[in-house]
């Protein structure tokens, strides 16, 4: 009798609206109530702070040290007392630079997860255990029931593979989004992107593929992998022409290049699906985008994808955890609720070459998402930073001496 | 969390409590756990080196050296705090008024000895001729050469030596900079 009602709440709840593309808008009633839960939830631990004459940690994700944005030559450049290029002060600036950046730096927080500024009763997500009162306690364990013992089974039983033919595709994504408890917002539609053009957007996790074919049919570029991974690609490109490449591949540039040009030059092919930052970030910036997809001819449609973060962290800490911790998690936090902008689409301008492109979108991307836009490379996450940044602060500094030599009257 | 409450009640009963507000202490805490990759309790220069603003800082090296005490190559979050201790800006001092006789951390000839040990390679408490050409090596990389490198060195030490010893002591080093408003340059301060 059981499994009867819970087929048809399937049938009903699930995959109907799926196949329509409607909505009960009960989701979204769903997500009121949790933000209003929330929200108690932290003032009572601002109260039981209070109590014990504490003061609630509260991350921040604006950075926890003032900045100035003083440039090298801006400061080093002051009147001095005595003449010549060198001065024994000059060693000051990159002194506290490098303790600034010991104490906050705008890369490495962008490999691990936000922090949040009230609790979402995820264990995951706090930093203030011993500020929990009994009545929180008990929402909480109220909590990991339901999430564990309601939500994720019926996630988990909602799991479909993907069938071969390219129009259930597309109901497939929306089933599986549905069974994620997935409340997408998309805005700007009729700036969907077209044939015969690649769509770039900002990369936080495997679910951003989700969301997007979902909501449109694309192919998709990546390289082959092994495992679950590798199984759920070979079954896609049943359905539709993707382009999966070989690790080996992917070295050579021209060949990844002449692909998407010829992908891209028949118009009958479907839109390529591209995250030029090449990694999950946190979905707190926007990192450095691969020149690649931006040499080629073509029109490019950005999209911004912005998660929130109170719901349940969307960031996939490849790092930290696997494939399938990882989805454990998203199937058992309280929802994935995003926002989706289709920016309109872009191409490359008479002078402008590939990187100064990618950067153009990049910041288009960042200013509509609400990201911090960064020239630092996603790569950073597992590999040393090059040399040559190091180098490049050498000359400006050698450049100050240098003008000051020249120039002595101003200094 | 429960992991901070232990260090916590140890770092106050030190003098570092002095320097940071509790919140401040538990953003340290905070940020040393996450270099620490190893969760050992300890940080590593290669922990340091990981930070691609500090990797790419000519001076990087020197800054990461001045965390370690002399021979050690961990430095736990006490000494870590202690270190940054001297970036707090001077008027913060109230608290650690009276804590003992000696000169707290970020008093301007602290932050001024700390700039000195920048140069001083081998802490003897001179800067010599030689480790004064390594660090403007250090600054310039390979845009200025040899002779004009030397010909630097020589005249910043013939300004600064009063005592013909060709080599700037600590006391040299702070006349040379009297006119510089160290407590600005090397303060850091917290957003909260």
């Amino acid at each position: 009798m059981l499994f009867n009602a819970n087929c048809l709440a399937l049938l009903v709840f699930i995959i109907v609206p799926a196949i329509l593309g409607v909505s009960f808008g009960i989701r979204r009633i769903y997500m009121k109530t949790l933000l209003k839960i929330f929200e108690w939830a932290t003032l009572r631990m601002e109260r039981g702070a209070k109590e014990r004459n504490q003061q609630l940690y509260k991350p921040c994700s604006n950075g926890i040290i003032a900045k100035e944005p003083v440039s090298l030559e801006q400061e080093i450049q002051e009147p001095r007392g005595g003449g010549g290029e060198f001065d024994m002060s000059d060693i000051l600036y990159f002194c506290r630079r490098g303790v600034e950046s010991i104490v906050d730096d705008e890369v490495t927080k962008r490999f691990t997860a936000e922090e949040l500024e009230s609790w979402n009763l995820l264990t995951r997500s706090n930093y203030n255990l011993h500020h929990i009162s009994a009545r929180l306690t008990v929402l909480w364990g109220l909590g990991v029931l339901i999430r564990y013992g309601f939500l994720l089974p019926l996630r988990y039983k909602n799991k479909l593979y993907p069938h071969p033919t390219s129009k259930v595709n597309l109901m497939c994504y929306r089933i599986c989004v549905r069974a994620l408890t997935a409340i997408i917002t998309y805005h700007d539609s009729d700036n969907k992107p077209k044939n015969g053009g690649i769509c770039v957007a900002n990369h936080t996790s495997p679910i951003d593929v989700l969301i997007l074919a979902s909501d449109g049919c694309y192919s998709m570029v990546g390289q082959a992998h092994g495992g679950l991974m590798g199984f759920i690609q070979k079954t896609l490109v049943k359905a539709c022409p993707h382009i999966w490449f070989e690790r080996s591949e992917v070295k050579d540039r021209h060949l990844v290049a002449k692909r998407l040009s010829d992908h891209v030059a028949d118009k009958t092919k479907l839109p390529i699906l591209i995250f030029p930052e090449g990694t999950c970030i946190n979905n707190t910036s926007v990192m450095m985008f691969k020149k690649g997809s931006f040499e080629i001819d073509c029109t490019i449609y950005p999209v911004a994808i912005k998660y929130d973060p109170r719901f349940g962290n969307a960031f996939w800490n490849s790092s930290k955890f696997r494939m399938v911790t990882y989805l454990l998690h998203m199937m058992s936090s309280w929802a994935v609720v995003c926002s989706v902008w289709y920016l309109p689409p872009m191409k490359r301008e008479e002078g402008e070459d590939a990187v100064q492109f990618a950067n153009r979108v990049k910041s288009a991307i960042a200013r509509k998402g609400g990201l911090v836009d960064l020239l630092w490379d996603g790569g950073l996450k597992r590999s040393k930073v090059k040399e040559v940044f190091k180098e490049e602060q050498q000359k400006l500094y050698s450049k100050v001496l240098v003008s000051r030599q020249e120039d002595p009257e101003h200094s | 969390p429960l992991w901070c409450d232990k260090v916590l009640l140890r770092a106050s009963r030190r003098v570092e409590i002095a320097y940071f507000s509790h919140s401040q202490i538990t953003r340290l805490y905070s940020r040393f756990h996450s270099l620490d990759k190893g969760e050992n309790g300890a940080l590593s220069r290669e922990d340091f080196q990981r930070i691609p603003e500090l990797a790419i800082n000519p001076l990087g090296d020197r800054i990461i050296n001045a965390f370690f005490p002399e021979g050690e190559d961990q430095v736990n979050f006490r000494g870590f705090m202690r270190t940054l201790a001297h970036f707090r800006p001077v008027e913060d001092n109230e608290k650690s008024k009276g804590h003992d006789a000696s000169e707290p951390l970020n008093s301007r000839n602290n932050k001024l000895l700390f700039a000195f040990r920048l140069y001083d390679l081998d802490r003897d408490d001179k800067i010599s001729r030689d480790e004064l050409l390594q660090v403007l090596r250090m600054m310039v990389g390979v845009n200025i050469s040899d002779e004009q490198l030397g010909s630097i060195a020589d005249r910043t030490i013939q300004e600064a030596d009063t005592n013909g010893d060709m080599s700037i002591s600590f006391s040299e080093f702070i006349k040379v900079l009297e006119k510089v408003d160290v407590e600005q340059k090397m303060s850091i301060r917290f957003l909260h």
